[in-house]
């Protein structure tokens, strides 16, 4: 009990003093996740936005299979990585393991589907509404897309902000194709299972404390976005 | 710009899960007028206008304008029996289908704070057109329509939320429109709108045309039992 006491306050101290192994990692930690909801939101927008307009012959398998890869275990995910990325592997001449890049890649793979399934559905649900209208006024497809993406944007925020959610509290695939080196791609997650490895809870809950802090304020936002959807304003 | 009328409809069917619900259908609709469709319900008028709009697959038969369909289609707008609100603000509901064409921004607003005046939806052109009133809505969906100033025009029963005043706008800008030269077909379960609006009425039931007539003809003397059935305000099933 005595332990975890002096852990809380030292973590304190380690945040209100901005400690600065916790702001780099906390920073790089961002940076990943950021970068790979971003990339993975340009893929799977589009992709949920076509699936919902687009009628075509394995359109259902594709969905499927969508869902299927929702539910992909992330250290699978991470190993596959490592293989493609390592020295010996297909890409290994790209230097790219155990680099912030290849946490992203592998960040990439374990959100787009999420994202791409629950906008899938939103749209799917808009569509419903648009159809005659945008079919009637002859919208072309890019601009029934653009169309459906735009006007269903809290929707697909929303789905970004869980997209975010997952991969910032991730630690499986990115603890093996990044190696948590330290300054190079250490994160919150493999840094806090290393600090508690070696016992050093100060540092540990300090991190754990900052990775909450965004998993709430994710989680605040988006509550916040279902709010205004529902009272209508944007 | 050329004329995508007169229309020519042949032996034209829908059908939806192996029964025919329209047709077959043989009509012409000339350069002038207002058409009003009117018929129980079920019997085919949304269905018909959906077809004749290009938006319900033809099972069998033609519908020739007379311009390409392509071309023909940019030049006709529907407004839905059941509105589609864009979730936008209704002024960008309303320039919306300019913006699809190309119009620049600025220039689309401008037209469809117009339009939304003429409408009586002035005060509202900011708001989110989603919290709209149901009459409201069918409101922002005539001025979508006219905006793009097309040559023919499709109401389903564009006025059936309305109230008495807001019926009378409708059928104030319906009329001008009409004036303008624009050829509305439209449907209604308004006898008296219909009195007021048609030149021309198109009497459906059960997916064919029981009578096509100047509406002067039709409302003084229906040739066939059901339609004067159904002017006399009798249930015609
Ligand atoms: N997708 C569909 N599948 C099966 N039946 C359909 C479909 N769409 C319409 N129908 C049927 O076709 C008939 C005509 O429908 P339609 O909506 O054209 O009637 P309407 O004359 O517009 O009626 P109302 O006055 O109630 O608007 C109805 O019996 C309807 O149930
Ligand atoms: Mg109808």
């Amino acid at each position: 009990m005595g332990e975890i006491w002096q852990g809380l306050t030292a973590a304190f101290w380690l945040i209100v003093t901005l400690d600065s192994d916790l702001v780099e990692i906390t920073l790089r930690s961002l940076y990943v996740t950021l970068t790979a909801v971003a990339i993975a939101c340009a893929l799977a927008l589009p992709l949920g936005a076509w699936l919902a307009i687009q009628r075509f012959r394995y359109r259902r398998i594709v969905i499927a299979l969508l869902n299927a890869l929702m539910g992909l275990p992330p250290v699978v995910v991470g190993l596959i990585v490592y293989l493609f990325l390592s020295r010996q592997g297909p890409f290994g001449a790209l230097n790219l393991i155990f680099t912030p890049t290849a946490m992203i890649i592998a960040q990439v793979i374990i959100v787009t589907p999420l994202i791409a399934s629950i906008a899938h559905q939103a749209i799917r649900e808009l569509w419903a509404d648009y159809h005659d209208l945008l079919i009637s006024l002859n919208a072309t497809k890019r601009q029934r897309m653009a169309t459906l993406i735009w006007d269903a944007r809290r929707a697909l925020l929303t789905a970004a902000l869980a997209g975010f959610g997952r991969a910032i509290g991730e630690v499986g695939a990115v603890m093996i194709v990044g190696g948590n080196i330290d300054h190079v791609s250490r994160i919150l997650t493999t840094a806090i299972a290393l600090e508690t490895s070696k016992g050093n809870f100060a540092l540990a809950l300090g991190l754990g404390f900052v990775l909450i802090g965004l998993a709430i304020a994710v989680n605040l936002m988006i509550h916040g976005l279902g709010r205004t959807e529902r009272e209508g304003t944007w | 710009m050329t004329a995508i009328l007169p229309l020519s409809v042949h032996a034209a069917q829908v059908r939806r899960r192996g029964k025919t619900i329209v047709g077959p259908i043989d009509l012409d609709l000339d350069t002038q007028g207002t058409t009003i469709v009117i018929g129980p319900n079920g019997a085919g008028k949304t269905t018909l206008l959906h077809m004749l709009h290009g938006l319900a697959r033809l099972s069998q038969g033609t519908v020739a304008w007379n311009t390409p369909t392509q071309d023909a289609q940019t030049k006709q707008a529907f407004v839905f029996q059941a509105p589609v609100v864009l979730r936008r603000s209704v002024r960008d509901n309303i320039a919306y289908p300019l913006i699809l064409h190309g119009v620049l921004k600025s220039e689309a607003r401008r037209r469809a704070e117009d339009w939304a005046a003429r409408v009586g939806l002035a005060e509202a052109l900011k708001r989110p057109a989603t919290v709209l009133s149901g009459g409201e809505k069918q409101k922002l969906a005539l001025a979508r329509a006219l905006i793009r100033e097309p040559q023919v025009l499709f109401l389903d029963e564009p006025t059936a939320n309305l109230d008495g005043r807001s019926t009378r706008e409708i059928e104030t800008i319906l009329h001008r429109t009409a004036a303008e030269g624009t050829r509305i077909v439209m449907t209604t379960h308004n006898i008296g709108q219909a009195q007021r609006l048609a030149s021309e009425v198109i009497f459906l039931y059960r997916g064919r045309v029981h009578e096509m007539t100047r509406a002067e003809a039709f409302f003084k003397g229906p040739r066939t039992p059901e339609a004067a059935a159904f002017i006399k305000g009798d249930i015609v099933e």
